[in-house]
């Protein structure tokens, strides 16, 4: 016992039953779900050779990519603005910024995504509107396309885009933004040399956030996109679910994961991610 | 570039800010010569502070005009002003090597590249820091730190420089070092410096001036001998240095202690008054001492430790002289 206690530090024994929790509910299924992509139906690349085979599961895959960047965009552009108006507003409108907010946030995607379908309908309130006031003399198709599952995706998103934002911009000092002016820049220099690169590991930190998010997105894409936009999230549960190919959802699910290491490897090559990720910015 | 015709003295005419009902600065008036060194002191609250921030342009001023060079700048928005500022905590980009703080005020200008180059190694050995070029802010010590919020804020040559306590967060060693360093900086670029502190030391040993601030107005203004020297009441006495107040037939003197002699025994002729030891503390080159009058006041004394005397001891009687010149007038009410 006192020459492990020699090699071993004993604050490993206080923190053993979470590493045993980790390691059996997350790298365990996360192992096991790569060993399925190689072994289902046969062992080897099968799986993975579908990518190539008809261009069925390239074109859901390119769906999914696209749509998640286009709705990383658009919420990380809001969020930006609106974490902006709050930290720069007056206390009081500030709280209630928060509250909006967070209560979007509280609200479950399925609500969120239902609410969507009756606004956006033939016969929704903003069609309507639109056609009332002349603007337009036809239904707009917002819902069964891609501009739904984005309207519907990007709403959701917003206050994940804001929050991280709102830490990285909370903790500026508005000395700093003083001193800019004071050594004659004008606001929009300002703005480009110094605020937005001192938020960049908010900005890449929200980024990441709702991108990695959007790629598992499911019942907003099932119930706007109406069967005509099929990202992965959705195939893989009905290859799970009614085909039964686990060997195929399994690499999808792979690939998934797989380009999300990918991508914090290259962000990690321009940043620490340890600044992306609240660690000390030095 | 600043404008060569700006020769960098300054007219405060009047000049009010108010918060809602609160006056911050009250009426002051105030002309800052070209090329001096003036400190604005005063406790936290007397309004030297916002002062500093309406002639540097971040606050509006309430009432009253500030004038560069006779023509006013009071709607001069704070990036047009020219005016360079070391900030209370330094306010550098941290995101920014050295190099690209320093060169900050000419790129937004947008001045030829080898210009800033050379202007900012100019700066940069100003302040003895050419090594350190190509860091960033969080790795340098706070008194580097300094060195580099001041070569910023004077790499445009600007007329007028605005110091904001810029020695608050370093120790106290080093804050005498960067005194010296100051000092020796103004003497070298010959911009007017306005410095603002609630630090009487730094006050008297660095400014050609120094404005008394309370409660949003101005006691007095000096060279720092004429207001230790010559103090008009009672807060420019205490607040600068140490005095003891004598009331007299209806008047009130400022005794500065170290101008008092003290003779053990009540023998001598010229005592101006007579008292007995209460309280001696020893500070190594001098040491203090409290003497309860037979007035029933309470006198300190501060005494070179050379000079006597070691049977000073508590409880001893002691005569305290001191000539007329040392006891100054103060206005009262």
């Amino acid at each position: 016992m006192q020459a492990l206690n020699r090699h071993i530090h004993p604050g490993w024994l206080i923190i053993a039953p979470l590493m045993l929790m980790v390691v059996a509910l997350y790298l365990g299924p996360i192992l096991n779900i790569l060993w399925l992509s190689v072994t289902d139906p046969e062992p080897g690349f099968s799986n993975y050779a579908k990518l190539t085979e008809g261009d069925a599961l390239i074109r859901i895959v390119w769906t999914t990519v696209r749509i998640c960047i286009i709705t990383t965009l658009f919420s990380v552009i809001f969020g930006y603005s609106i974490a902006y108006a709050m930290v720069h507003c007056h206390q009081r409108q500030k709280t209630y910024m928060l509250t909006l907010l967070l209560v979007s946030f509280w609200i479950s995607i399925l609500v969120r995504t239902f609410a969507w379908l009756m606004l956006l309908g033939r016969k929704g309130l903003v069609n309507v509107t639109l056609e009332d006031i002349g603007l337009i003399a036809e239904p707009v198709a917002f819902m069964r396309n891609e501009l739904g599952v984005l309207i519907g995706m990007v709403h959701y998103m917003i206050p994940y885009a804001v929050l991280p934002l709102l830490v990285s911009m909370q903790s500026i000092d508005q000395r700093v933004m003083d001193a800019s002016r004071n050594l004659g820049a004008s606001g929009s220099q300002t703005f480009w040399r110094v605020y937005l690169p001192m938020t960049m590991p908010g900005l890449v930190a929200s980024t990441l956030l709702v991108f990695i998010l959007s790629l598992g997105f499911y019942v907003t894409p099932a119930v706007l996109g109406g069967g005509k936009v099929l990202m992965v999230a959705e195939y893989i549960s009905v290859q799970l679910l009614v085909t039964l190919k686990w060997g195929t959802a399994a690499m999808l699910a792979a690939i998934m994961l797989i380009g999300v290491l990918v991508m914090l490897w290259i962000m990690s090559r321009f940043m620490k991610l340890s600044t992306v990720f609240g660690g000390a910015a030095r | 570039m600043a404008d060569p015709t700006q020769t960098g003295s300054l007219q405060i005419r009047n000049v009010s800010k108010f918060f809602g009902q609160f006056r911050a600065v009250n009426d002051i008036c105030l002309d800052i010569r070209n090329g001096e060194f003036l400190t604005l002191l005063g406790p936290s609250g007397s309004g030297k502070t916002t002062l500093l921030m309406m002639i540097a342009g971040f606050l509006d001023i309430s009432k009253g005009e500030i004038a560069l060079d006779g023509a006013s700048i009071s709607d001069v928005p704070a990036e047009k002003r020219n005016f360079g500022m070391v900030f209370q905590g330094y306010a550098l980009f941290p995101h920014m090597t050295v190099r690209d703080n320093v060169g900050y005020a000419l790129s937004v200008r947008k001045r030829p590249a080898d210009e800033i180059r050379n202007r900012v190694d100019e700066m940069l050995e100003l302040v003895q820091l050419q090594e350190f070029a190509d860091r960033k802010p969080g790795q340098l010590s706070g008194g580097q730190q300094q060195r580099v919020a001041l070569a910023r804020a004077l790499c445009f040559a600007p007329p007028v420089l605005l110091l904001d306590e810029p020695l608050g967060a370093l120790d106290k060693k080093l804050r005498v070092e960067v005194q010296e360093q100051l000092k020796d900086i103004h003497r070298r670029v010959g911009t007017t410096f306005i410095y603002v502190t609630h630090d009487q030391e730094e006050a008297l040993s660095m400014s050609d001036r120094i404005v008394i601030m309370r409660d949003g107005a101005i006691e007095q203004v000096g060279t720092p001998k004429e207001l230790y020297e010559r103090p008009i009441n009672q807060f420019t006495a205490s607040f600068l240095g140490k005095s003891n107040f004598i009331h007299q037939n209806g008047k009130v003197f400022a005794l500065r202690p170290e101008k008092i002699d003290l003779m053990p025994g009540n023998e001598n002729a010229e005592a101006r008054m007579r008292g007995a030891i209460r309280n001696i503390t020893y500070f190594g080159s001098m040491q203090r001492i409290i003497v309860d009058t037979d007035e029933g006041a309470e006198i300190e004394v501060d005494i070179d430790v050379w000079r006597n005397a070691s049977d000073l001891a508590e409880g001893l009687r002691v005569d305290l002289l001191w000539k007329d010149s040392a006891a100054v007038e103060l206005q009262t009410g």
